[in-house]
Order: C-alpha cells, then structure tokens, then sequence
C-alpha cells in the first residue's frame, strides 16, 4: 500500500511517546509537543493510550469535559467527533482522553487502526502518549507509529528500558512487519537534564546516552521547575511562562518537523545560579 | 532569582490541588451528573425518544460535560436535517 511512505502528504503522521519507564516525562512530553506543533499551525491530536490510569487530560488541563473516550469510539458506542476534546487554547489541537474504568484489553489492533486512519484524515500528526512499560497498551500505542520520540532520563535505568523500546519499535510495529517498509523513524529525547550535576560527573552525558542507545537525537529538555508549575494548572509547558524547558520543547518540535536547530543544553539560568550559590555556601 | 521570584508564582500547587479535589470527588462517587460508562446509554436512549417524534441520524448528537466544584453541566446538541423530519 502507498500509505506508508511520506509520498501522500495529505494523511497525517503518527508519531509516538514512550519510554518502557514510568516517570520519565512521556506525558508532559506528549502534551508540550503536541501543543507546540498546534501552535505552530499544525492539525493535532494527543490521544491517550494508558487506559485505566488516564491523565494526560489533567496535564492538558480538560479533565472536567470528559464525556467520551478513545474505548467508547473504539467499541462503536460514540463517534469519534464526540470523543475529541478541542483545545480552548489553541484551535489546532485537540485530545482523545482514554477510559479510567476499562482495562488494556479493550485495545484492539483493529480497533485502534480505524480510529487512527480516521485521525489521519484530519490531523496532521497524531501524537500517542504511551503508558509505562511493554505491555498491551504500550505496545497498541507504537503498533501503528510512523515515528518514535523515545524519552529518556539521563539514568541507568531509564536508558536500559529505552534500548528495550527500540528494540520492540524494530520488531512488532506495523512497519516492522512490512516488507519494504521504512522502518520507524526512532529518535530519544531527553529530559530531567541537570547540567550542573553532569558537569560535575554526577549524572551521564548526552554522549554518553547517545553511545548506548545509538539513535538520533531529537532534543535536551533541562530539569526544570517550570515542568511541575505546569502540570499543576493543566498547562502543556510551552504554552506557560517561558521557561528552559518550554524553549526545549519548541526546539526539539522544530528538529521533529525537518527544521535545522542546533542543539543546546539548556537550563533555568536562576536555578542553576541558586544550585551553585548552595553548593558554595554549604 | 529574588527578583524573579516576586511574581505571583506560588498559585499553582493550590491549583493543583483544588483540581484534583474536583476531580477526584467526581470519580468516586462516580456523580457529577453523570458516570461516564452511562453516557453511551443515555445518548442512544435520547437518539431513541427523538426518533419518535423526528428522523435525526446517528451522528446527530453531540453531548458535552463540563464538571464543575458545585454543579456540573451537560450539553446536549441534536442536530437536525434543513426540515423538521416529523414522522
């Protein structure tokens, strides 16, 4: 089919966010990327694939206008237009909130690809935020990937569990078992960067995760304050105060969209000089 | 960082926290005017007296929520063809 390939623009991208790892930012990252590509003129839906444990609506903020949800589209009991949350914030973006009271089984392969080709008609990207670990809901969450942004904290367990994911993104996507198929386009993203524990040999280099996953780069998001402050007002990062991490974000959403942006290693210049001032002090 | 600091900055943890008091209260007691597992039903058994009186389609129905501390609301949007389809 000609539908894998990049030729027919017109069908939107599915990109994934997953990490094996719980905790890592997947979600945050979910809701920033997706905004910032909205803001930037793009059609987008995050939808949320941790079913029974949602909560990129409370990070996106439209928590309190669930009705439906992704299962009640995928088992014919709402239409898809029903379930889809439009952003108040930005026209571009919209949420497909998942079920709280269902479990992974109600996760179909066929399922989730209806739904998807139908996003596909309408959104320019898709964005799926995976729930931690391999299981059925991680792996229905990559099963129809184009990309990958796999989020990884600069840790060893992190980093062990992303290798996991890379693995599973070459053997059991959709893209995997087609002959003469791109393979996913897998890129790491990582976060909770703490430069000044890095240069101080506490915390490994980007090179050093780099050497250990061998994937492309797709982005530095700096540990920052500014990633609690807003997921406390249901705010996606980039579209709060500007802050290290929100500039991240922005520039790793233009690399993912074929943008030249050199990369930088960021952090919040007051908490870097408060660190420091601390480190001296004590 | 003082300076910085001096903005009214110290809001979003009582945010927080308020929003997850809403949330939490309507997930427990499953209330707020609606569980959402009965929400399918309640659709169909709309599309269903309305059919009575009206031809309207499947996908005429549009429900929305909106879940508040005190009262919740829910929108309900039918749809109907250029003519009243009156049966």
């Amino acid at each position: 089919m000609s539908k894998d390939l990049t030729l027919e623009e017109p069908l939107g991208k599915v990109i994934v966010v997953t990490s094996g790892k719980g905790g890592v930012g997947k979600t945050t990252t979910s809701a920033a990327v997706g905004a910032e590509l909205a803001r930037r003129g793009h059609k987008t839906v995050v939808i949320d694939f941790d079913v029974g444990l949602r909560n990129l609506d409370m990070i996106m903020g439209c928590e309190r206008r669930v009705v439906f949800d992704f299962i009640n589209v995928i088992q014919g009991d709402a239409k898809l237009k029903q379930a889809l949350i439009r952003d108040r914030r930005l026209e571009n973006l919209a949420v497909l909130p998942t079920s709280q009271t269902r479990d992974k089984d109600a996760l179909t392969k066929a399922g989730v690809e209806t739904v998807l080709d139908e996003l596909r008609k309408e959104f320019d990207y898709i964005i799926c935020d995976s729930p931690a670990g391999i299981e059925r809901g991680a792996q229905m969450a990559m099963h129809f990937a184009d990309e990958a942004i796999v989020v990884t904290n600069p840790e060893v367990s992190s980093v062990r569990d992303s290798d996991r994911v890379l693995g599973l993104l070459n053997s059991i996507t959709d893209r995997a078992g087609k002959t003469g198929a791109e393979p996913v386009k897998a890129q790491v993203l990582i976060t909770r960067h703490d430069k000044s524990r890095v240069d101080s040999g506490e915390m490994m280099t980007v090179e050093d995760v780099l050497e250990v996953l061998a994937v492309p780069l797709l982005g530095i998001i700096p540990e920052s304050k500014a990633v609690l402050r807003a997921s406390n007002l249901g705010v996606p990062v980039v579209l709060d105060d500007p802050s290290a991490a929100a500039a991240a974000y922005e520039d790793a959403v233009g690399r993912l969209i074929g943008e030249q942006i050199e990369m930088r290693i960021a952090a919040d210049p007051r908490r870097g000089l408060l660190q420091r001032l601390f480190r001296r002090a004590v | 960082m003082f300076g910085f600091s001096l903005r009214p900055r110290k809001a979003s943890a009582s945010t927080a926290k308020e929003r997850l008091q809403i949330l939490l209260a309507h997930e427990r007691s499953g209330s707020g005017g609606a569980r959402p597992d009965c929400l399918p039903q309640l659709q169909r058994e709309i599309l269903d007296v309305i059919r009575r009186h009206m031809q309207i389609g499947d996908e005429a129905i549009d429900i929305r929520m909106e879940r508040g501390d005190e009262l919740s609301s829910l929108e309900i949007n039918i749809e109907f063809p250029g003519k009243l389809g009156v049966n």
